[in-house]
């Protein structure tokens, strides 16, 4: 269960800048996925009184704006870390050892995949395929390509970011 | 326009990019003018090579000198050697296995057998500049087709044999043809962008380095059928594509290549971008057009089929990116042409990517027809590190396991269906006796069970009842009879389920059972897995002959497993072991080993 005791003040700037992204992309029933992807990227993450907004702004029941949500991947019901360590299990990843990756992420961090380890630094998953096969395995950091990985350079990856924290 | 001596390309490609190719280029041209050369030397960012492996990639012309693996530190020599002094610098050619470097790139041997057709323009021009398009030819082939009527276009289409790349392999002539012939006011066109099948790269490497390719492709779709609107449905985990894409239509748009009266000729259309959002599923047509309703990505049933009822139940075209990208070339250069290349039933290439245990990863493309062996051995340079080839893995989560027998077959799209795999978008997955064929069904299955959407029976608990029993098999409590009930399940959801993707689920399963039942066997009845993968059919021992008696195994231990006194051979306790393969790492003598 996520914190509640949210400030008015801190709502009402998510419902303004939903109220911008809506106006901005226009509130046709069409432009949910954008219009939820354009939120998430500025909050991080889609809060159930997020989505009730985005629903009730464009007029399409909560029960869809909650399907749409939760059919996508991409899509965080959940606060992520500050760092998102995506590692690749695409199959030219796995056939080259991926598995034993994300294990080992999962033994250091204390974390399964999907998880967001306690501190809000680090959130782990699996994803599928960045299409940098020739570097398999490779795994993603906010963007940034870690490519031909062995289990040996998963403590020195995690140390890199904790540093910066 | 200004006159350079030299120009040279560096790749702006994915897997260039994640090898920091944007610091190699920029620290270049950096260089280039603080010695005053940037008059004479023009650096170029251009689209995929297609060589992965050997990046970040660059290449000098007008010598056409191929350097790879090339770091910032490296500037130096470069600007030194070449530019200063006119010679090669030796260290940077690529060099093959007969370890002469070469210095032009058609020499490589992964790119001697190659014929590229849709990738012409990758690694050649600059992808955010269309006027290098234009001097390719680019939108010629859609002023050719706005002078020819809709019937004749499609004609051109059916004539050159063109079909689809995206999986299925239908006729894209006819597919135009039903979606022509569809009465409405409103039509669309749509361009399967969302490149889900894990391994493959090839609608990325074409949509980053020669996007017009595919608007001019798409525009001509829409005169066809009579549309004058355009989506491009790309995964959001494409982002320089999605840029690209971007900076391609506003360029079109500006040129008035797309928008109202093109060229004059009365004709309007356009194209807007809708980004996937992470769900395999949406790569299946209908659920695809059910995503850019803003709706979840659930398929649904055909008939009727998108070209009578799609996007907004109005007629719709679907292709995916290759497709399109084979369609100005068509135009231009003639059905007959293109119907010259490749096979009887399949004509043209196709863009493979190719990946997995091979010492030469990256984008290929070539004639349909052309054996495996050549695209692994010759193209791909073997299998690393001396191992056996095992397999080759085509048509992702729908396709199957190929196995050495059928090496020499000319792939096409009725080839591979009748060794148990597909064509599918196009990825090949190179495996070596390292890898377990149990292992690599079960890793389908969890991605199948993973991303199906749920809405059909079959697929969604179907799917699942394999991938327990697979996982049993893995774990060593598999069961004689399982074999026989995956072949029951198999057939069971390919025969009911809803979508493409749910009827296609079983293939990696059925076709490993097919070719390496052996290995299956192993599992259930000898509990062992002969490529040492599935750790729980594995036990690690100490061989007394090599062990010191370090006890470094026995510190790193986290079951407290290993015991001995120093100085004297260790030894592995199976009944606390949990398999971790800590000891065989930290292990300095290889004394550990796994059986």
């Amino acid at each position: 269960m996520e914190c509640q005791c949210q400030t008015a003040v801190e709502k009402g700037e998510q419902f303004l800048a939903v109220d911008r992204i809506v106006k901005q992309v226009g509130n046709d029933k069409s432009n949910l996925i954008q219009v939820l992807e354009k939120v998430q990227h500025e909050l991080g993450y889609l809060p159930e009184e997020v989505q009730s907004y985005v629903a009730k702004k464009m007029s399409v029941p909560l029960s869809e704006v909650f399907g749409v949500v939760t059919f996508y991947a991409l899509f965080n019901v959940e606060p992520v870390g500050k760092y998102k360590i995506s590692v690749c299990l695409g199959t030219a990843c796995y056939v080259k050892g991926s598995g034993k990756i994300i294990e080992e992420f999962q033994r250091q961090l204390g974390v399964k995949s999907g998880e967001t380890t306690e501190d809000g630094v680090f959130t782990l998953e699996a994803c599928r395929c960045l299409g940098a096969c020739g570097l398999a395995p490779v795994l993603n950091v906010n963007g940034k390509v870690f490519g031909k990985l062995t289990p040996e350079d998963v403590g020195g990856i995690i140390a890199q970011y904790k540093d910066a924290v | 326009m200004d006159f350079y001596r030299s120009h040279v390309l560096t790749c702006a490609g994915t897997g260039c990019t994640s090898m920091d190719s944007r610091l190699v280029r920029q620290g270049l041209h950096d260089e280039l003018a603080k010695r005053g050369l940037d008059k004479e030397i023009k650096v170029l960012e251009t689209g995929c090579f297609g060589f992965c492996n050997m990046g970040p990639i660059m290449v000098v012309y007008p010598e056409g000198t191929f350097y790879c693996q090339v770091q910032q530190q490296d500037i130096t020599q470069i600007i030194e050697e070449h530019f200063i002094k006119g010679r090669p610098v030796e260290r940077l050619l690529y060099k093959g296995q007969e370890a002469q470097a070469t210095t032009e790139m058609e020499n490589i041997e992964f790119f001697k057998h190659q014929e590229r057709v849709v990738l012409s323009n990758c690694g050649k021009i600059n992808p955010e500049n269309i006027e290098e398009y234009i001097a390719e030819d680019g939108y010629f082939a859609l002023a050719k087709c706005l002078d020819m009527t809709q019937e004749e276009v499609i004609d051109t289409v059916k004539k050159s044999g063109l079909r689809g790349r995206g999986g299925g392999g239908f006729p894209t002539g006819t597919k135009w043809d039903f979606a022509y012939k569809s009465q409405s006011d409103q039509k669309y066109v749509v361009c399967n962008a969302d490149e889900g099948d894990p391994g493959a790269f090839m609608d990325r490497s074409v949509l980053e380095g020669d996007p017009h390719s595919v608007l001019e492709a798409m525009a001509i779709a829409g005169y066809a059928i009579g549309a004058n609107k355009g989506y491009i449905y790309i995964r959001a985990e494409y982002p320089i594509a999605v840029e690209r894409l971007g900076i391609a239509i506003s360029q079109a748009r500006e040129l008035g290549l797309l928008g109202k009266d093109i060229f004059s000729k009365g004709f309007d259309f356009d194209i807007e971008l809708r980004l996937g959002a992470g769900a395999f599923v949406c790569g299946e047509e209908t659920g695809l057009l059910q995503s850019i309703e803003g709706k979840r990505g659930e398929p649904r049933p055909r008939p009727p089929f998108p070209a009578v009822a799609g996007l907004w139940t109005q007629p719709t075209l679907i292709n995916n990116v290759e497709t399109y990208a084979n369609i100005p070339r068509i135009i231009l250069r003639g059905a007959d042409w293109f119907a010259g290349m490749g096979t009887e039933k399949s004509k043209g290439t196709k863009v493979f990517a190719l990946a997995g245990k091979v010492n030469n990863i990256g984008l290929i493309e070539i004639p349909m027809g052309t054996t495996l062996r050549t695209i692994v051995y010759d193209i791909g340079g073997g299998i690393p590190k001396g191992k056996n080839f095992k397999a080759v893995q085509s048509g992702g989560p729908s396709g199957g396991c190929i196995p050495a027998e059928h090496l020499d077959v000319p792939i096409d799209y009725d080839s591979l269906m009748s060794i148990g795999s597909m064509m599918g978008s196009g990825g090949l997955i190179v495996m070596d006796e390292d890898n377990c064929m149990v292992d690599i069904a079960k890793f389908y299955m969890e991605f199948i069970q993973d991303e199906s959407c749920g809405k059909c029976p079959p697929c969604r608990i179907g799917t699942k009842r394999m991938l327990e029993i697979l996982t049993k098999i893995t774990e060593g409590r598999g069961e004689p009879e399982d074999l026989d009930n995956l072949q029951i399940l198999a057939s069971n959801i390919k025969n009911t389920a809803l979508c493409a993707l749910g009827q296609t689920a079983p293939n990696p399963v059925l076709s490993t059972m097919k070719y390496f039942r052996d290995e299956y066997e192993a599992h259930i009845y000898e509990k062992k897995c002969p490529s040492k993968v599935c750790q729980a059919l594995l036990s690690y021992v100490i061989d007394p002959e090599k062990c010191k008696g370090c006890g470094l195994c026995a510190r790193n231990c986290p079951s407290d497993a290993i015991s001995g006194k120093v100085k004297e051979p260790y030894s592995i306790d199976q009944s606390k072991c949990v398999k971790c393969g800590e000891c065989m790492a930290r292990c300095k003598f290889g004394a550990i080993d796994k059986k």
